[in-house]
């Protein structure tokens, strides 16, 4: 009887060790990953298996296998366009005033934010700012629309008309849109990149501070030698990951705030604007995949490069 | 950061006027929805209108049946977008979390290729539309947005750190299944996670228009944001609102401008009055995706 027991007993051993016994061991575990799993496979696996389709001449009669492959005729057109050069310069040229504006007001702004002593005053100031934040960009569409509006508008009607200037069709007049998308930007993201260097800011030892205040160190010494030092890593994180992503463009500023206005394309047309229309607006599917593949290889490489930078400087703030 | 208890109020000052610049396009978008729509049309959108009138609120209420549809789609997609992806989020967090597990090496790989790689909108609309064929359903408006490699790694994060290993070995000590163990005892101690994540999530399902504007052409699906979008970017869909409602009230002029703002702040609204309570929450979210950012 016994030596039956230990024999099963070893039997169920080996079987555990056995990568497939191992698994059913887990199966539980699997099973409630598995919806997840599942989910991501959908939305996100699938999509990545359909980036043949920038190589096809995608024709919906035909379906998506019976389409005839074209080679890189796709990507032909699109750069013989110019409007690969044209969008991909835009959405670099927008990341970078974003990234660089955000930075340093949200800095700027936290700061300030860790300044104040009264609780209920700082909890007021920190909702205010991240408002903007939580809504979402439609309605962003909307306050613009207030301002801008060319017939009705605030900017139109109480600005430019009371100081003797000529009202502005703003949603025809693209040379205005790089400025007023920096702001709309600003004016909704500012808040939060600020909050999360408050959280840093308050990380910081007190410590540091009193030792400085008993050295005599004046304001404007403690924050250049003790705060931004201090939240440097922060930073460096944050911009790099931002630079990561410098490739993709947010879809709802540029198309909402402008109100998918066509005349403001020669310096508001972005990739994800580009992807969009050709998808949905001209049918243009070549464009549309072989545009989106391009983002997404790019953004891939500049993902991966700056993974590397990362790990460089701080092995447990990088991504992977 | 120093030990002076005052503020200076240099300080004060500028935070005031962030603060204010943060407000006053909402305040905008209020004074143009409550004025007079002739004063609108003859002096332009005011911060200080001269005359109130609550006519586009009127109207809105002789046709209340499409925004309340709206918003009745916005509350359903929102609810159970969070309720399944807090499920199914957290499941595979709690698998993921336990230290024995034999795939979550591969899981963690499996998630991160997905935040750094994606196929682009073209397959992606074609996944949808083509293969699993929900377009002009809610399910094309509550899949996509069900789990997100970044809500699985920080609840993940929360569970390896905050829940001790041995609680979950002592209750499959005592027989609890897997199952068992993430129902009483995962969920429930996870409800500050849940709480931050579902917020985020709430958020984002709430706030979404571009799966309607993607997906979406059946008018009687259209969430709240997105029959806010039609009425900003579409003359037309504004005039037939008003024109339904203009048939049942004694008006002469159509109060368009106003109509259109009230919209915006019938939308607007309750967020901004719930927004002070979940401010704590949001913040909390915030800086935790930072962090693990």
């Amino acid at each position: 009887m016994a030596s039956v027991e230990v024999l099963e007993a070893k039997a169920s051993i080996t079987r555990s060790k056995t990568r497939k016994g191992k698994l059913w061991k887990y199966r539980s575990l699997i099973i409630l990953a598995l919806p997840g799993i599942l989910l991501m496979f959908i939305n996100n696996y699938l999509p990545m298996f359909g980036i043949f389709l920038a190589f096809k001449d995608l024709n919906y009669t035909d379906g998506i296998w019976a389409s005839k492959w074209v080679g890189l005729n796709n990507f032909k057109f699109l750069f013989a366009s110019n409007d690969a050069w044209v969008i991909i310069r835009h959405t670099i040229f927008y990341n970078v005033a974003f990234l660089i504006i955000n930075t340093i007001l949200a800095i700027l702004l936290a700061i300030l934010l860790n300044e104040v002593k009264n609780k209920f005053m700082s909890k007021f100031f920190q909702s205010t700012v991240i408002l903007p934040n939580f809504i979402s960009m439609v309605i962003v569409g909307y306050l613009v629309y207030g301002f801008l509006n060319p017939d009705l508008g605030f900017v139109n009607k109480f600005i430019m008309e009371p100081m003797g200037w000529e009202p502005v069709n703003w949603y025809a007049a693209p040379e205005h849109w790089p400025y007023i998308l920096t702001i709309v930007n600003t004016w909704k993201n500012v808040g939060y990149a600020a909050v999360v260097y408050l959280a840093a800011i308050i990380g910081i030892d007190q410590e540091y501070y009193e030792a400085a205040v008993i050295d005599g160190a004046s304001r404007w010494k403690q924050m250049t030698k003790i705060t931004i030092p201090l939240i440097a890593p922060v930073i460096i994180i944050l911009t790099l990951l931002a630079i990561g992503r410098i490739f993709n463009a947010d879809f709802g500023l540029f198309y909402q705030a402008t109100m998918a206005s066509g005349m403001l394309k020669s310096t508001t047309d972005v990739i994800d604007t580009y992807v969009y229309n050709a998808l949905m607006v001209t049918g243009d599917t070549g464009l549309a995949s072989s545009a989106g593949l391009l983002q997404s290889v790019v953004g891939f490489v500049l993902i991966l490069s700056v993974n590397l930078i990362v790990r460089k400087f701080s092995k447990e703030n990088a991504l992977f | 950061m120093s030990t002076n208890k005052r503020t200076n109020p240099l300080i004060i000052a500028v935070l005031s006027l962030f603060s204010l610049a943060c407000l006053i396009p909402f305040w905008l978008v209020l004074t143009v929805s409550i004025a007079d729509e002739k004063e609108v049309l003859k002096h332009g959108y005011s911060f200080w209108p001269q005359k109130f009138s609550f006519v586009a609120y009127q109207y809105l209420m002789q046709d209340a049946e499409k925004i309340l549809r709206a918003y009745g789609v916005s509350i359903f997609v929102t609810v159970v977008g969070v309720v399944v992806s807090l499920f199914v989020t957290s499941a595979m967090a709690f698998a993921m979390s336990r230290q024995d597990f034999p795939l979550r090496g591969a899981l963690s790989f499996y998630i991160l290729i997905t935040m750094l790689f994606s196929g682009g909108l073209l397959p992606w609309y074609l996944v949808y539309t083509r293969f699993l064929h929900v377009q002009d359903t809610l399910l094309a408006l509550i899949i996509p947005g069900l789990i997100g490699g970044f809500n699985v790694i920080i609840m993940r994060t929360f569970f390896t750190t905050s829940i001790p290993p041995s609680l979950i070995d002592s209750a499959q000590i005592d027989g609890a299944s897997e199952y068992r163990t993430y129902f009483s005892i995962i969920l429930p101690l996870s409800l500050p996670v849940m709480a931050t994540i579902g917020l985020f999530i709430t958020v984002s399902y709430w706030n979404d228009w571009f799966t309607s504007l993607v997906f979406i052409q059946n008018e009687k699906l259209f969430s709240l944001q997105y029959l806010l979008n039609k009425t900003l970017m579409n003359a037309s869909f504004l005039q037939s609102i008003a024109n339904k409602a203009y048939s049942s009230t004694a008006q002469v002029t159509q109060p368009l401008e106003s109509i259109r703002m009230a919209m915006a702040m019938i939308a607007i609204g309750p967020l901004v009055l719930v927004f002070p309570f979940l401010q704590k929450y949001f913040v909390k979210g915030l800086t935790v995706g930072a962090v693990k950012g």
